[in-house]
């Protein structure tokens, strides 16, 4: 095993660690914008899609990037957006400042 | 490592650190709009760093670059027309849409980089397999899932004679081609049919589950496509892939666990449900 993979491997276990606590106290009330913001923070695959373009260099390789990319995409752009719109049901009445 | 690597490298770290934080402040309904504004500002940093690392190594080539810019276009407009015209009450379903195609683009990166080798050595490392079988169950499964929210789909569970003798035939498919290719034995036919039957278990798995359950079930896809995201992460060799798709991995599956607890449902009831074990029956919470 190389020095790099098992540096790979220690940030993916304490990496699941730290997911596995950090949203424990969650109220229930948040439970559904949670899991549209945690769909939002997967669509960091949308910087995996940039990275194949490194070693795409023939049709099926572009084509494979097109449809990585608006996949990813829309997954970043649309997640974060449905998210916040969840989010704004939340904040608090006209008048205070937020 | 040079200078350049080093400021990368930072930006990742830093992406990975605002991930955590905007999660977290996700915990208390006066700091959850920040939290998320927080993680997009992340998420914008870390794809503006990785273009940067493309427009450094000057390697990419001008078609690929068309592919990269038409698609993120497309994919960007799509999104953010549907996040903002979609009904209050249709978000889950979209929500849903948005995992599909997230794991979608984890298993592709997965199907590239298998594309890359395919006429060399016949196999394919443990982080590709994996990411092509998560990536295809969640694409396809959150798709019938939203499908059975949006009304596409039939929502009672879908249950036919032989369906579970047909999951165990793709349970059994998926489980002899991952062997295959683990072991250079396999090529192109058994990636091929590693990715069918994962596909067509991500539907024999939600189909059969009723579509009251769906949010928990989608909670659960969520934690499918990180995990998927972070094996893309391994094969790609990126640490922000690996770290952002083990937290979602992470906390997607606890969160599974706190919504089927708030529902007053057994996670295990429901997944084993889908197969088939008698959930048919509504379960008798102790409020009635």
């Amino acid at each position: 095993m190389s020095v790099q993979l098992f540096a790979d491997l220690s940030v993916f276990v304490l990496s699941l660690l730290l997911g596995f606590e950090v949203i424990g106290r969650v109220p229930t009330t948040l439970h559904t914008p949670l899991m549209s913001a945690a769909n939002a923070v997967h669509g960091i695959v949308l910087a995996g899609a940039l990275l194949i373009t490194l070693s795409a260099d023939d049709a099926l390789g572009y084509a494979l990037v097109f449809v990585t990319a608006a996949f990813a995409a829309m997954n970043v752009v649309g997640g974060y957006v449905v998210t916040d719109r969840m989010l704004e049901m939340f904040r608090p009445p006209r008048g205070e400042p937020r | 490592m040079s200078a350049f690597d080093l400021v990368i490298r930072l930006v990742y770290l830093a992406v990975a650190t605002c991930f955590v934080l905007g999660l977290h402040l996700m915990n208390s309904p006066v700091t959850a709009r920040r939290g998320n504004l927080l993680s997009a500002a992340a998420m914008a940093a870390g794809v503006a760093a990785t273009a940067v690392v493309l427009v450094h190594a000057a390697t990419v080539r001008p078609w690929a670059w068309a592919a990269l810019a038409a698609g993120a276009a497309l994919g960007s407009g799509a999104g953010l027309l549907l996040a903002r015209r979609v009904r209050m009450t249709a978000m889950p379903q979209l929500v849903s849409l948005f995992n599909a195609v997230g794991g979608g683009a984890a298993a592709l990166i997965g199907v590239h980089d298998f594309t890359l080798h395919v006429s060399g050595t016949h196999g394919a490392s443990l982080p590709v397999v994996l990411d092509v079988l998560i990536g295809a169950v969640t694409f396809s499964g959150s798709l019938v899932a939203a499908g059975k929210l949006q009304g596409v789909v039939p929502s009672h569970p879908i249950l036919f004679p032989g369906a579970r003798a047909l999951t165990a035939v793709l349970v059994l498919a998926m489980a002899g081609a991952s062997i295959l290719l683990l072991t250079g034995n396999g090529g192109l036919a058994a990636f091929a049919v590693l990715a069918v039957a994962a596909l067509g278990f991500g539907v024999s798995m939600v189909a059969p589950i009723g579509g009251a359950d769906m949010p928990v079930v989608i909670s659960l896809l969520n934690a499918f496509t990180g995990t998927a995201v972070a094996m893309a992460g391994f094969a790609l060799g990126n640490g922000v892939l690996i770290t952002a798709g083990a937290l979602v991995g992470a906390s997607g599956t606890i969160l599974t666990k706190l919504m089927a607890d708030a529902m007053n449902r057994s996670l295990t009831a429901i997944i084993a449900g889908g197969f088939g074990t008698g959930d048919d029956k509504p379960i008798e919470g102790p409020a009635g």
